[in-house]
C-alpha cells in the first residue's frame, strides 16, 4: 500500500512541479491520440453512415469485418504498420517509422473500425421512417445526412469516446511503431511500461494517474456535451 | 376534371417479384382532397409515397403539373419541395417544437424573418404556440402530431400528403384534430392526398375517394358514389355494406326488381336484366327490426322478412345483430330498441328494409 501512496504523492509532486519531461510526454499523448481520433472520425463517420444507409452486395461481410476490427489487438496493428513503414517496406521511403506520425497512423487504424462500427449502430437505431420524412420535407442529400447525424449525436459522441479511449490507452502499437524514444515518441503508456520495468513504481504510478485524469477529463467533457439538455 | 396537378401512369411496384401495386392511371385535381381508402396492406401508402416522389416505382411515371418528374437530380428535389407530408408517426427531430416546424423552410434556405413568421403563424393556427420552446420528445401524441401538421402547412405546399395522420391518436384527440384539419384544408384550399383506413375520415374530408384493394384502385368517385354504389364485393365490404348476398333477378316492373336471394324474394331498384346474377348489398343501418309478434308494421319498406336473431354484439350505443331469415342479414339496432324489444339470441323478429336500400352489383 505504501508503494501506491508514495506513487500518488510523487504524481501530485510531478504534476504540480510542472516537470518538463512529464508535461512533454503528456502533451504528446494527448496530441497523437486526439489527431488519430479526429482522423478516424473524419473517415469513420461518413463510412459508417454509408454502410448504415445503403444496401449493396457484400455489405453484410463488410459490416462483420468492421465489427471484428473494433476488437483489433493493438500489437497486430503495430506489427503491420511497422512492416508497411519499415525502411524496405511499401511505405519505407516516407521514413515515418519511429515518429509521432507513425503512432497517429497506427492509432487511426485502431480507432477507425470502432468509430465506423458505432456509427453504423448509431444511425441504424434511428427510426427508419425519419429518413423518408426528412426527404418529404425537401431535404437535399447533404441536409438529410446532416440531420441524421444530428439525430444520432448522442450515440455518435459515445463513438468519439470509445475511439479516443481505445487509442489513448493502447501501448503495443505505440511501442512498436514509435519506439518509445525519449522526447520524441515516448507517450504516457509506453513511459509507464518502461518505468514499471525499471522498478520505478512511483513514477509509473504518477504517469498512470496522469493518464487516468486525462482520459477522465476528455470523457467528462464529451459526456457533458452529450448530456446537455437531457435532464428533462 | 380540369388539368390534374398530380397524376400517375402505369404505376407498378414490386417487392421481391411480388406485385404490390398496379395502377394504370390516377389523377388528382388542383385544390381537391383525394382520399385513398382501403384495408391495411392494400398498397395505399405505397401509392401515396410514389405520388409524393418519395419512393421510386418499379415502373411508371408521375407527373406534376403535367411534367413527368425523372427520378433523381434537381428536378426531383425541386418537385419534392412543392410537397409536404405528414405520416402516422409525427417523426419529429430531437429539437424544440419551433425548430421542428422551421425545418422544411430551413431546407429551402428561406430568409430567417420569413421562417420565424411562418413558424409563429402555424404554431398559432394549430393551437400550440405555447409549446414553441418545448423539446419535441416531451410532447404528447396529439401535440406531436399538431407539430408535424404545422411543419407541413408552414411550407405552403402545392400538394399535402397525409398518411393515416390520426391512426395512432386516442379517439377524442383524433376527433378534435380531424375537425381542425378539415377547417384548415378548407381555408387553405391546398391539394391533399389523404390515406386512411377509416371510412368516416374519408367521408368527412374527401372530395373524391379511391378505394384501393390488393394493390389496385377498384373504384374512384365522390363519397356518395363510392359509399352508395360500390362496384365490387371488395369495395362494398370496405365501405360498410355488411350484408352481401348472391342472388338472381326474377322480374322487372318498371325498374322495381324482384330478386331471389337464397330462396327469399326481395325488392330492389336498378337496371339489371332479368335472369342475371347479382350481389345484393345492404348497410346494417338500413335494416329495421321489429319484434316478431305480428304487430302491425307501417312502412314504405317493401321488404319484410321473418327471421330469428342469431347473435348480437354490443357496440358503443348500438347492437350489431345477425339474423337468419333464409339469407343472413346484419342490422344495427340502438341499445334502447334492442332492450325494449326484448331481443336476444333466438328471438323471432321481422326484418324490414326499403327497396332503395338494396344495392345490386352485377356479377
Amino acid at each position: 500500500m505504501d508503494l501506491i501512496w508514495q506513487g500518488i504523492v510523487q504524481a501530485v509532486r510531478l504534476i504540480l512541479s510542472g516537470d518538463p519531461l512529464v508535461l512533454q510526454i503528456t502533451w504528446l499523448s494527448l496530441k497523437v491520440s486526439a489527431a488519430a481520433t479526429f482522423l478516424s472520425l473524419i473517415a469513420g463517420i461518413p463510412a459508417g453512415m454509408a454502410l448504415a444507409l445503403t444496401r449493396f452486395p457484400g455489405r453484410g461481410l463488410l459490416v462483420a469485418l468492421v465489427n471484428t476490427g473494433m476488437g483489433l489487438p493493438p500489437v497486430v496493428v503495430g506489427l503491420f504498420v511497422s512492416i508497411f513503414l519499415w525502411r524496405s517496406g511499401p511505405l519505407g521511403v516516407l521514413e515515418l517509422l519511429y515518429t509521432p506520425t507513425a503512432i497517429v497512423i497506427a492509432q487511426f487504424v485502431i480507432a477507425a473500425p470502432i468509430v465506423i462500427g458505432l456509427t453504423i449502430a448509431a444511425v441504424q437505431q434511428l427510426n427508419p421512417k425519419l429518413r423518408l420524412q426528412l426527404l418529404a420535407l425537401g431535404a437535399s442529400r447533404g441536409q438529410l445526412l446532416w440531420l441524421l447525424m444530428r439525430e444520432a449525436r448522442l450515440p455518435l459522441l459515445a463513438a468519439v469516446m470509445a475511439g479516443f479511449g481505445g487509442v489513448i490507452s493502447e501501448v503495443g502499437a505505440s511501442m512498436m511503431v514509435g519506439g518509445n524514444l525519449l522526447g520524441h515518441t515516448r507517450v504516457l503508456t509506453t513511459a509507464t511500461v518502461l518505468e514499471t520495468g525499471k522498478g520505478n513504481f512511483d513514477i509509473a504510478i504518477a504517469l498512470s494517474v496522469i493518464l487516468l485524469v486525462l482520459v477522465f477529463g476528455v470523457n467528462y467533457l464529451l459526456t457533458w456535451i452529450q448530456q446537455r439538455g437531457r435532464a428533462r | 376534371m380540369t388539368e390534374p396537378i398530380l397524376d400517375g401512369r402505369d404505376l407498378r411496384m414490386q417487392y421481391g417479384g411480388a406485385s404490390v401495386l398496379d395502377v394504370p392511371a390516377v389523377a388528382v385535381g388542383p385544390g381537391e382532397i383525394f382520399a385513398l381508402i382501403g384495408p391495411n396492406g392494400a398498397g395505399k401508402s405505397t401509392l401515396l409515397r410514389i405520388l409524393g416522389l418519395l419512393e421510386r416505382p418499379t415502373s411508371g411515371v408521375v407527373r406534376f403539373r403535367g411534367r413527368p418528374i425523372p427520378w433523381g437530380g434537381r428536378d426531383l428535389l425541386a418537385a419534392r419541395r412543392r410537397f409536404a407530408c405528414v405520416f402516422q408517426e409525427p417523426l419529429l427531430c430531437d429539437a424544440t417544437v419551433e425548430a421542428n416546424v422551421a425545418l422544411g423552410l430551413r431546407f429551402r434556405h428561406r430568409p430567417a424573418e420569413e421562417v420565424a413568421a411562418q413558424v409563429r403563424t402555424w404554431l398559432t393556427r394549430l393551437g400550440i404556440a405555447h409549446l414553441a420552446g418545448r423539446e419535441a420528445r416531451t410532447l404528447s401524441g396529439g401535440e406531436a402530431q399538431r407539430t408535424s401538421l404545422a411543419r407541413a402547412f408552414a411550407l405552403r405546399p402545392d400538394v399535402l400528403l397525409l398518411d393515416e395522420p390520426f391512426a395512432a391518436l386516442d379517439p377524442p384527440t383524433r376527433a378534435e384534430l380531424l375537425g381542425q384539419l378539415q377547417a384548415l384544408l378548407r381555408q387553405e384550399g391546398c391539394t391533399t392526398i389523404f390515406v386512411t383506413h377509416d371510412r368516416e375520415e374519408a367521408l368527412r374530408l374527401g372530395d373524391r375517394i379511391a378505394v384501393v384493394v390488393g394493390g389496385q384502385i377498384c373504384q374512384v368517385g365522390t363519397p356518395a358514389e363510392v359509399f352508395g354504389r360500390p362496384v365490387s364485393e371488395e369495395v362494398a365490404r370496405f365501405v360498410g355494406m355488411e350484408t352481401i348476398l348472391p342472388g338472381r333477378i326474377l322480374a322487372n316492373h318498371d325498374g322495381l326488381l324482384t330478386v331471389d336471394v337464397e330462396g327469399a324474394r326481395i325488392a330492389a331498384l336498378g337496371k339489371v336484366p332479368v335472369g342475371d346474377a347479382v350481389l345484393a348489398c345492404l348497410r346494417p343501418e338500413d335494416v329495421t327490426l321489429r319484434a316478431g309478434d305480428g304487430r302491425a308494421i307501417l312502412e314504405s319498406a317493401r321488404n319484410r322478412l321473418d327471421g330469428r336473431v342469431e347473435s348480437a354484439i354490443r357496440l358503443e350505443a348500438q347492437y350489431r345483430v345477425e339474423i337468419t331469415c333464409g339469407p343472413r342479414l346484419v342490422a344495427l339496432v340502438t341499445t334502447q330498441s334492442y332492450e325494449e324489444l326484448g331481443l336476444g339470441p333466438g328471438s323471432p323478429v321481422v326484418v324490414t328494409f326499403k327497396a332503395s336500400a338494396v344495392h345490386l352489383i352485377p356479377r
